[in-house]
């Protein structure tokens, strides 16, 4: 018998259609495979057993009486514990939301549900989505399925390691930064940043504002596709909403795996073509421009001089709108409250809960933010960064008017070995130097393996223009079509 | 600490050059929150009007409610500002734990109406008042603190909020500086206020209630030498009523002035007031130093409203107050003085709605300013609060026009109306005080009274037509006043010849 937690989603769906499975043996083997191997990984933060299997009976009664479903329906998805599940601890790895259990769905989580997607569970993630290696986590690290003494990317650490490790075909990712293409870099698995304004941010908690796209994360392009198509799309409930419908990503990944790329230009991002990365990282990135060259792609070389500043400038925007975003954990309403022993004052129990609630770095980023926002200060620091916001715009406008898509490696190193570069934030930091810019701009991009340096997965980055989701995804595909395979080792 | 010198109002006014300045906030009467779909309606249990956007749960994000942003384009309109084409909200970050975000979304350096101006009647002389902004915002929770000696945050033992406030969209309007008022700031300040709350009445975007905080005003006032510099000012809060913003300026020039005299300086502060005493005492300073840290609200796209849409609000502007203050002025054939002291009074709109009812403008001011304002006077109450309707005014004149009732009767049915007892017509019932308009009754009562009285009958008879007095007022007392004195004394008349 086929173990089914290899199996892809698009495959389970397909299988599930065809009532050669049942979604509860799909849940309870996926249930089964993370009670076999969370104690290696730690990749959930809380798996919710008797919800996932509540679903999937709602699926397979729903299909027993013939009810329609859609091509997922029936298939287990973990979820980022930054997004709000109604009833079901969401944390976003802060102990400053320990025990919290929303009262409300976010609008992905209700198409995914409305989809018939199972849930398995919440995934680790650095506290608030700050962080590039899980570590920053209260509760603990994520180890990476292809070495479990290095990291496994982060801030989704948990959902990229989650579906590496086969406990789930799919996961929920965010990127603010690159939470979601890094980890899947890192951990040789798709994930996909959509346009911003393409997958709607009500309920999930809030890091960056103008920068936080929920997106997919999965084992192959199709997939990935699959997921984007089910949680894309406007929402009222979040004005930065894009009003238009997502493109058909799901078709592009079709066209792209038939591994003709003809007539597609790819843009080879001049200031990023190999500066800062490791050699291997570097040799694989040619490799796989190589490869998308043999299938048909032509090649232009394109300068983006203001992607220097974009690490920079996203330090201070991402920190200045989490300085204000998370003013709200204080205690007065839901989660941690510190202090409250009738011997200290309301303000001292704000003050109490917040200096016990958050960790190192989450309290690092409110000071920075804090401080780049003050009088006196703000326009030499949060408006010079939109400034710069704008210039990358600009040159992500010119580029795109030579090629189709930009091509870049999606994180300078492969995956580092666990507490290397917790002590340095700026050795932190740079592990999304090339995934950044995307964010600033608000333009999708893709990470999809593109082989290995020294046995680790590496992964190339495509960035496409803003609500051309479909152009990254037939790249994607093709390249994806042209390499073999990339399997971590047994756990 | 040193001595003040206590000035009088006349003596600060005289040495001291007032400049003022005033913030309202305008609670609108949306049917729903700012940014979420939550009701507004007064007066419901703690914490039943929440969703998570107004609590500010982790994930849920705003959505501006464009009942509230057509409103404020309104209001802006209405008192003569540009409206801008392109803006942002921003937050405005503090803690405070009535603040579910502990930011409030605001708007900053980029308001929705800039740059108008209010034309005000005071004393029959029209004073523009500038308006530097208007801009849209979303109210607090309320804290009520439990325990404690002071009922402040400090040294409560509980603390409870109610947030079925918080997120309810607010304007606010900031006037420009308003300098040379002299003595008249404080009447000036009232003004102002009082034609503010009626042209947002006229717009029907808020009920401008300040009793119920639906309407609340921070004054700002300052003090300098004739000729010098403007003087540091101070915002002074708690200002609930028209009345408490006349006082709220005058006792803080008198205050300023006795500062200043005694070679003090101001400082730079919120002050509140105090209904009781009329006094302002400091506030919080430490709110000055807060830096809000204000930046574009990254959860809300900017606004944009399109220049047919301003267009189309422009044109569909009901008359404004002053506009129709002049029309019915005219129309009622009233002075500038009559108009002035209705205006005063504030019996405007209770005139108005009584004349709609059927009365003429006379007869409606003569209750209103005459029988109705005594009666508020001795109460303490303001006219619109006495519980006497303009339908019942209307019907009360309706009957002493009839001859059902005549003006004294009137005055003792208006009492009965104001305790409760039911309409005009219901108090006439039960009272039993409609006049005797029985001719066979009345003629009975007449000769009575003659027979009774046949040396001033004689007198009658010989041509001493003076003397009727007398028996008509014979005949007014056998029927306990309820006749028509004309009518009886007509009948005697008639009655002698
Ligand atoms: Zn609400």
């Amino acid at each position: 018998m086929t173990d089914v937690t290899k199996l892809t989603a698009a495959e389970l769906g397909r299988k599930l259609a065809a009532k050669e499975l049942s979604a509860v043996e799909v849940a309870t083997a996926h249930l089964d495979r993370i009670d076999a191997v969370e104690g290696k990984v730690h990749a959930f933060l809380h798996v919710d057993r008797d919800g996932a299997l509540k679903a999937a009976k709602d699926v397979d009664d729903a299909r027993a009486k013939g009810e329609t479903t859609g091509p997922l329906a029936g298939v287990p998805i973990a979820v980022k514990d930054v997004i709000t599940t109604k009833g079901v601890p969401t944390t976003a790895g802060s102990k400053i939301l320990e025990g919290w259990r929303p009262p409300y769905d976010a609008t992905i989580m209700t198409r995914m549900r409305e989809a018939g997607l199972v849930m398995l569970g919440k995934t680790n993630m650095d506290e608030f989505a700050m962080g590039s290696s899980t570590e920053y986590s209260a509760y603990g690290p994520t180890y990476n399925p292809w070495d479990t003494t290095r990291i496994p990317g982060g801030s989704g650490g948990g959902s990229a390691a989650a579906v590496a490790a086969y406990e789930a075909p799919l996961a929920i990712g965010t990127d603010t930064g690159g939470s979601i293409r890094q980890p899947a870099a890192v951990t040789g698995t798709v994930g996909a940043k959509p346009t911003y304004g393409g997958t709607s941010r009500y309920g999930l908690v809030a890091f960056s504002s103008s920068l936080d796209t929920p997106g997919p994360c999965a084992r192959t392009v199709e997939d990935a596709a699959l997921l984007h198509a089910i949680i894309g799309g406007h929402d009222p409930r979040d004005s930065t909403s894009i009003p238009q419908p997502v493109p058909d990503v799901v078709a592009a990944a079709r066209l792209g795996a038939t591994g003709d790329l003809s007539g597609v230009r790819l843009g080879l991002v001049k200031e990023f073509a190999g500066d800062g990365a490791e050699p291997g990282v570097a040799a694989a990135y040619r490799e796989s421009v190589d490869a998308l060259v043999k299938l048909g792609a032509e090649v232009v070389e394109v300068s983006c001089p203001s992607f220097k500043f974009a690490l920079p400038a996203y330090y201070l925007i991402a920190p200045s709108e989490c300085s204000s975003n998370l003013a709200r954990f204080d205690g007065v309403r839901f989660g941690l409250r510190s202090g409250d022993d009738g011997k200290h004052s309301l303000e001292e129990v704000m003050q109490l809960t917040r200096e016990e609630g958050f960790g190192a770095e989450v309290k690092r980023r409110i000071i920075l933010g804090t401080y780049a926002l003050s009088a006196g200060y703000y326009d030499a620091y949060y408006g010079q960064a939109q400034k710069v916001r704008t210039l990358i715009s600009r040159d992500f406008a010119q580029a795109f008017e030579k090629a189709d898509v930009l091509v870049a490696p999606t994180t300078p190193f492969v995956a580092f070995p666990l507490g290397s570069r917790t002590s340095d934030p700026y050795q932190m930091y740079l592990a999304d130097l090339y995934t950044i810019p995307s964010n600033l701009y608000g333009g999708p991009a893709i990470s999809v393996p593109a082989g290995l340096s020294e046995g680790l997965p590496v992964g190339l980055q495509i960035m496409a223009p803003t609500m051309a989701d479909d152009r990254m995804y037939r790249v994607a595909a093709a390249l994806e079509s042209a390499l073999p395979p990339l399997t971590p080792p047994a756990l | 600490m040193s001595t003040v010198t206590q000035l009088s109002y006349d003596e600060a006014v005289a040495r001291f050059e007032p400049v003022i300045g005033l913030e309202t906030h305008v609670e609108l009467g949306t049917n729903t929150k700012m940014f979420c779909g939550c009701p507004t309606e007064f007066g419901a249990e703690p914490n039943t009007q929440v969703c998570p956007v107004c609590l500010g749960l982790p994930g849920a994000l705003p959505v501006a409610n464009r009942a509230a942003i057509e409103a404020t384009i309104r209001i802006g309109l209405a008192l003569n500002c540009s409206i801008a084409p392109w803006g942002r909200f921003a937050r405005k970050n503090y803690f405070y734990p009535d603040m579910p975000k502990n930011f409030q979304i605001s708007q900053y350096d980029e308001p929705l109406c800039v740059d108008g101006y209010l034309d005000v009647d005071v004393d029959g002389e029209l004073v523009r008042i500038g308006i530097e902004r208007v801009h849209l915002e979303e109210d607090t929770g309320k804290s009520l603190h439990v325990g404690g000696s002071t009922g402040r945050i400090h040294g409560a033992t509980e603390s409870l909020v109610d947030y079925n406030r918080a997120g309810i969209p607010l304007v606010e309007i900031v006037t420009k500086p308003v300098p040379g008022t002299g003595a008249r700031a404080p009447q000036i300040a009232k003004a102002y206020v009082t034609e503010l709350r009626d042209v947002i009445r006229s717009l029907g975007v808020s009920d401008v209630r300040m009793e119920q905080g639906s309407m609340r005003c921070d004054v700002n006032t300052s003090l300098n030498r004739p000729g010098a510099e403007w003087g540091t000012r101070t915002e002074t809060k708690n200002v609930n009523s028209l009345r408490s913003v006349e006082r709220a300026v005058r006792s803080e020039i008198i205050r300023q002035s006795g500062v200043l005299e005694s070679g003090g300086t101001i400082t730079q502060e919120t002050r509140h007031f105090h209904e009781t005493t009329g006094d302002t005492t400091s506030g919080r300073s430490k709110e000055t130093a807060t830096d809000y840290r204000y930046f574009p609200e990254p959860d809300l796209v900017p606004l944009a409203p399109a220049a047919e849409w301003i267009a189309e609000l422009k044109a569909a502007l009901p008359e404004l107050p002053r506009v129709r203050r002049q029309r019915q002025q005219a129309d009622w054939g009233f002075s500038d003085l009559d108009m002035q002291s209705v205006l005063n009074a504030g019996a405007w709109e209770l005139i108005e709605a009584t004349v709609a009812a059927g009365t003429t403008a006379a007869a409606a001011r003569k209750w209103w300013l005459g029988e109705l304002a005594r009666h508020a006077n001795e109460t303490d109450t303001e006219l619109d609060a006495l519980g006497v309707s303009p339908q019942a005014v209307a019907e009360l004149q309706g009957l002493v026009d009839a001859g059902k009732i005549n003006d004294k009767l009137a005055r003792v049915v208006l009492e009965g109306v104001i305790a409760g007892e039911g309409t005009p017509a219901e108090v006439v019932t039960a009272r039993g005080l409609e006049v005797v308009s029985d001719e066979g009754a009345l003629t009975k009562a007449v000769d009575e009274a003659i027979a009774a009285n046949p040396d001033i009958a004689a007198k009658v008879r010989d041509g001493k037509v003076a003397a009727a007095g007398a028996l008509v007022g014979a005949v007014m007392k056998a029927t306990g006043g309820k006749a028509d004195a004309k009518t009886v004394r007509e009948l005697v008349i008639a009655r002698l010849s």
